[in-house]
């Protein structure tokens, strides 16, 4: 399966890369620890990966993970503070794998937008994790209903126009975090990225698909290119230094060609949005003639090729489920798209594609299994399986000893719209289960 | 296409319509059969849950209700063992089949603007919705224009001819707008109005003028009484006829309104000009003036969590509808959107969550009290002896993520059907 581990070392050797430093992690660096251990107690876990444990026990200590079991079976470390959660439900914290927390506060009001540059189709030099604004209005109310991490993404409007991160929902400034910058850069060719469609009084280039696929197409070349004339410099370079040479003149740095390398060099996923099965086979096709790895998103209208896109070999972000089928398909058409795919072998995650309303991811993930997706996998595809996906499920997507203790604790079924949580930790934390609109309903009940 | 709704429902907020609803009284066609819905779980409404009920349909109507009701032999019945029964869902604010055509945004005043003109009643969304259980919907205009015009409702007998989608002798509705809708369209243009004062002078302005044209017509008429052969009729003029039945109470008005102090400006203005308010729409900060809204019985559509898509929708609370509801406040969970229209129960559903609704009101918040919003309320919106047989069967509990609606019937009548192959509908032909 081409999976999409997402590399946590520096991804290039090329000197001009290091020193951009264009991958850094900063999951462990900065944060805050957790003071005293909690310990969970009573509650009915969700673990993902064994099961569920009726009658069980969480322990977090450290930040992370340290116990799951039966109530019985876990011993209680010394001066931890015990949490009665019986006849509670205790799962692990929820991922969202595409939003755009933190680049807008109120969607009419353009000063608080930075969701996309419009001024060009190619843009991968765009970094959402430079516009992230930690403080935003919109994220602790996402994480009052458990949402604990989140990939951050550029809206849609551009082929390329930038690259992802993925953020967890607590921490003092925005580099705590910002867990991986870069993680990811989005391909969309849905067709929507056409700004300059409808009529012959249009003279900028591109206004068809033909003229974006052209473009995509040359700006990865370009970027071979450019690779090129790096390794030549460096050869020529190191070739000065053993016969102690004058240094040759280094090429001229291009950072959108800089910024797709680590794409053209398979070393990150491109996430490759498309709609129809024209548009999807165009995309794929693009992609594997430059080598390119990646996931698939939305694929909302392809149902005609669904053994195709299993036959890929990928993972699928899906939907939104709540995209409307086109007039000549059946009301539940796009609702059924994740259980079609599953049945198929696709690995499955659900977004929100939204910033206000992330706090619904769950409710997706359910309605979901009204057509068809087995609830476990529905539950998988908002946690374990986009873990996997965006290469961190070796700290988060499951109640498994060592994770990053992100787990929330509700008073039922976590995919049930009426579900409400109680409380959320964020690597062992408990996050103060309050917003903006908290305060003004206390404000206003008084 | 991407589907954003953040963005996309401004689009939508920005731009929409309505007609008159008292027009194209075809009478819809008799049920064929009687019904018999048994063994469900009927949830009424206004009456309780019936663990093991029936519903017995006559010519359209709800003929019986109960444990055990008497329905002749020859009677269809469908056995819904295991499922739940509601009513149909109202959605009390869409703007589907209007074909783009919610607003005459070349002038903040439009009241003449009739939606039944625009009217698109072979629009799929009416399907999509239906196939969400929703029975009867309220067709407005949109909010570029402080008056927008006139609203139709609609039954989504999808299938059926135009006339027969219309639901038959429903109360007509005006759909005025305030705050940054109006204000943004024309502000952009540099015409008036581009702030709120603009735009209430502007609604003020139209209303004296609505008052001088029925002074008119009042000089007129009684000169006419009077025997006065040389009268002469003043001109008719489309704009003030539709505002002057604002003024006579004869069009209930829908107000989309966002903030606390636009509800109680909007509500000095119904006072000032002696109309009534039937709603307001949107309505996030209701929760800041339950009690006001509730001495007027103005009812609130609303939506169930949406918020922050622009600056009046930054104060919305998830709780808006409960803490409203609480005060005295008729509340309905609207869709306002082709999408969440396709499930409103869900929406119905926070309420549950965010402030404790109880079933029973958490339902009521897409059937009676949208019903009422609309007018119709003493035709739909419950399970009752007399109303008519608008009813969705539920795979599942309805008030949750999972449950979807197995049959739609209205009017007696089956218009969706999950199992049937296709589209699942019963009255449409392919092509059509």
């Amino acid at each position: 399966m081409r999976r999409s581990a997402i590399s946590h070392q520096p991804s290039v050797k090329c000197r001009f890369l290091a020193a951009i430093g264009m991958t850094v992690l900063f999951g462990t660096l900065t944060l805050a620890a957790q003071d005293k251990p909690i310990v969970l107690k009573g509650g009915k876990l969700l673990t993902i990966t064994h099961g569920v444990i009726e009658n069980g026990t969480v322990v977090l200590q450290g930040g992370k993970i340290t116990a799951v079991g039966s109530a019985g079976s876990v011993s209680v470390p010394s001066g931890a503070q015990i949490v009665d959660v019986i006849g509670m439900t205790v799962y692990p914290g929820l991922i969202d794998s595409e939003t755009s927390l933190g680049l807008t506060e109120i969607s009419a009001e353009e000063m608080t937008n930075d969701l996309i540059e419009k001024s060009d189709e190619i843009m991968p030099h765009m970094h959402t994790a430079e516009a992230f604004h930690a403080e935003s209005t919109l994220i602790p109310v996402a994480r009052m209903n458990g949402i604990t991490n989140a990939v951050v993404a550029p809206s849609s409007g551009d082929t390329l126009p930038g690259q992802d991160s993925f953020i967890q929902l607590d921490g003092a400034s925005a580099s705590e975090m910002l867990l991986i910058r870069d993680l990811a850069m989005p391909l969309n060719f849905t067709g929507d990225e056409r700004r300059n469609k409808g009529g012959f009084d249009k003279h900028k280039f591109p206004s068809t698909r033909m003229g974006l696929a052209a473009q995509l197409r040359q700006a990865f070349l370009d970027a071979q290119d450019y690779k090129s004339k790096w390794t030549d410099y460096d050869r020529k370079k190191s070739d000065a230094a053993r016969d102690k040479k004058p240094e040759p003149s280094a090429p001229k740095r291009d950072l959108k060609l800089e910024a797709l390398l680590p794409y053209l060099e398979g070393k990150k996923t491109i996430v490759l949005a498309a709609e129809g099965p024209s548009d999807l086979e165009t995309a794929v096709s693009l992609a594997n003639e430059f080598k390119l790895k990646f996931v698939l998103n939305h694929i909302s209208h392809s149902q005609p090729v669904l053994d195709y896109v299993a036959s890929l070999k990928v993972p699928v972000i899906v939907g939104p489920i709540y995209e409307a089928p086109k007039d000549d398909e059946r009301y539940d058409t796009v609702y059924s798209l994740p259980a079609q795919l599953y049945k198929r072998g696709v690995k499955i995650v659900f977004a929100s594609y939204a910033a206000h309303n992330v706090r619904n991811l769950p409710d997706e993930a359910g309605y979901a299994t009204a057509f068809g997706l087995p609830y476990d996998e529905a539950l998988k595809a908002i946690t374990l399986n986009a873990a996997e996906i965006w290469g961190v499920a070796d700290k988060l997507g499951s109640l498994d000893v060592g994770k990053t203790a992100n787990v929330v604790v509700a008073n039922g079924d976590p995919l049930d719209v009426k579900t409400d949580v109680k409380q959320v930790y964020i690597e062992g934390r408990a996050v103060p289960m309050t917003s903006r609109q908290v305060w003004l309903r206390d404000q206003y009940s008084k | 296409m991407r589907l954003l709704r953040e963005a996309s429902r401004l689009v939508l907020l920005a731009i929409t319509l309505a007609g008159s609803a008292a027009v194209g009284q075809t009478s819809p066609p008799a049920a064929r059969h009687d019904v018999v819905i048994k063994n469900a779980i009927v949830m009424t409404v206004t009456h309780g849950n019936i663990k093991n009920g029936a519903i017995y349909i006559k010519d359209g109507k709800i003929a019986a209700v109960g444990e055990n009701v008497n329905a002749p032999a020859g009677a269809t019945v469908i056995d819904a063992s295991g499922k739940y029964v509601t009513p149909g869902i109202v959605d009390s604010h869409s703007h589907i089949a209007l074909d783009d055509d919610v607003n005459e945004a070349t002038s903040p005043i439009t009241p003449h603007m009739m939606m039944k003109d625009a009217f698109d009643y072979q629009d799929k969304a009416i399907y999509r919705a239906l196939a969400g259980g929703v029975t009867t919907s309220l067709l407005l205009h949109g909010s570029a224009n402080m008056i927008g015009g006139q609203a139709i409702v609609i039954k989504h007998k999808y299938g059926l001819s135009r006339d027969e989608l219309l639901f038959p002798n429903a109360p007509r509705s005006i759909k005025f707008a305030s705050g940054e809708n109006p204000k943004r369209v024309y502000g952009n243009r540099d015409q008036l109005p581009s702030t709120r004062m603009g735009n209430f002078a502007v609604q003020r302005e139209a209303l004296v003028q609505a008052q001088d044209y029925m002074r008119e017509w009042d000089a007129y008429n009684e000169k006419v009484k009077r025997g006065d052969k040389d009268a002469s009729a003043p001109k008719r003029d489309l704009k003030m006829e539709a505002l002057a039945d604002v003024l006579r109470g004869k069009l209930m008005v829908q107000i989309h309104c966002y903030r606390a102090d636009e509800f109680l400006t909007e509500i000095a203005m119904a006072h000032e000009f002696g109309y009534k308010i039937r709603a307001f729409h949107h309505a996030l900060e209701a929760y800041k003036v339950p009690e006001k809204l509730a001495s007027e019985n103005i009812a609130i559509a609303t939506f169930a969590d949406w918020w922050g898509y622009k600056q009046e929708a930054w104060d919305a609370i998830p709780w808006n509808a409960v803490m409203s509801m609480r005060k005295g406040v008729r509340v309905a969970i609207k869709s306002d959107s082709e999408d969440y229209t396709r499930r409103l129960n869900q929406e119905a559903a926070k309420t549950m969550r965010y402030g404790g609704a109880t079933e029973e009101e958490a339902l009521k918040m897409i059937t009676l009290n949208p019903a009422w919003i609309v007018g119709v309320d003493d035709r739909v919106g419950s399970i009752e002896v007399g109303k008519d047989a608008d009813l969705v069967i539920w795979e599942g509990y309805p008030l949750s993520s999972y449950s979807v609606p197995e049959k739609v019937l209205i009017d007696g009548d089956v218009y969706f059907d999950r199992a049937l192959p296709g589209l699942g509908m019963t009255h449409y032909r392919e092509g059509q």
